[in-house]
């Protein structure tokens, strides 16, 4: 009986897949943040998602670009990075993590120190501790090629935990197969 | 937050050494015992301390 040991044949190919996708669904559990915004309150929430599921086993990778990628500069606050006058002006108006404005209530930068003063008051983690944990749980970070190229930004502008400097195509094949965030 | 922080004092730890962790009442003691343990960790006790807060023993 050829045809129905063909769709016998067929289920049980179809019963593998099924169980491979699954299996590699339970292995794959990741979790990829475009942090495209330098916005000290939009910066939490990526590197407290990124931390919550990095903690809970999830494989995280955080794609900075753009406004996003002054949260990796190795200098924290406002220096003329950049490769030419006008690239180094944007990234002294940028600055680094610790001089990132809120997107509301900014208020010239006492926002964000008004914000951090109300974290650990109520014991939340600041920005700050939220990288350093980042690091500790071992978070892959990556820089967006194009927007380095834009702002005249180096790899060696960056902290060494940035991984590598990717492009579109590179994210997409790290991200595939799980959940993707942007912020 | 609670998590990521045991999280990363657990990694700190060798096979075998214990964690007490101190948690506030709610989303704290709700995930961080379940976490633990889906992780492989042994809870050894979680009891009340006072007010809202309980203390968690965890074994690496």
């Amino acid at each position: 009986m050829p045809r129905e040991c063909d769709f016998i044949q067929g289920v049980f190919a179809e019963t593998l897949r099924l169980n491979s996708n699954e299996q590699n669904m339970a292995e794959q559990k990741k979790l990829s943040i475009i942090a495209f915004s330098g916005d000290f309150d939009k910066l939490t929430a990526v590197f407290t998602l990124g931390t919550g599921a990095a903690a809970v086993g999830y494989e995280v990778n955080i794609f900075f670009t753009f406004w996003g990628l002054d949260a990796m500069k190795q200098k924290t606050g406002r220096a003329f990075v950049g490769g030419n006058w006008l690239t180094k002006i944007f990234g002294f108006m940028m600055g680094g993590l610790s001089v990132t404005p809120t997107s509301r209530f900014n208020f010239l930068g006492i926002g964000p120190k008004i914000f951090r003063s109300l974290m650990r008051k109520n014991n939340v983690a600041t920005l700050e501790e939220l990288v350093e944990a980042a690091k500790a749980l071992g978070i892959n970070f990556y820089a967006c090629e194009m927007a380095m190229h834009v702002l005249g930004l180096k790899k060696e502008d960056f902290i060494p935990e940035v991984k590598d400097v990717l492009g579109v195509a590179s994210f997409l094949r790290l991200s595939e197969g799980g959940h993707t965030l942007f912020i | 937050m609670t998590f990521v922080k045991t999280k990363i004092e657990l990694s700190k730890l060798a096979e075998g050494d214990t964690l007490e962790v101190l948690l506030s009442e709610g989303e704290p003691l709700d995930n961080v015992p379940r976490n633990a343990r889906e992780q492989g960790y042994e809870v050894l006790s979680v009891e009340h301390v006072e007010g809202a807060t309980h203390k968690l023993i965890i074994k690496k």
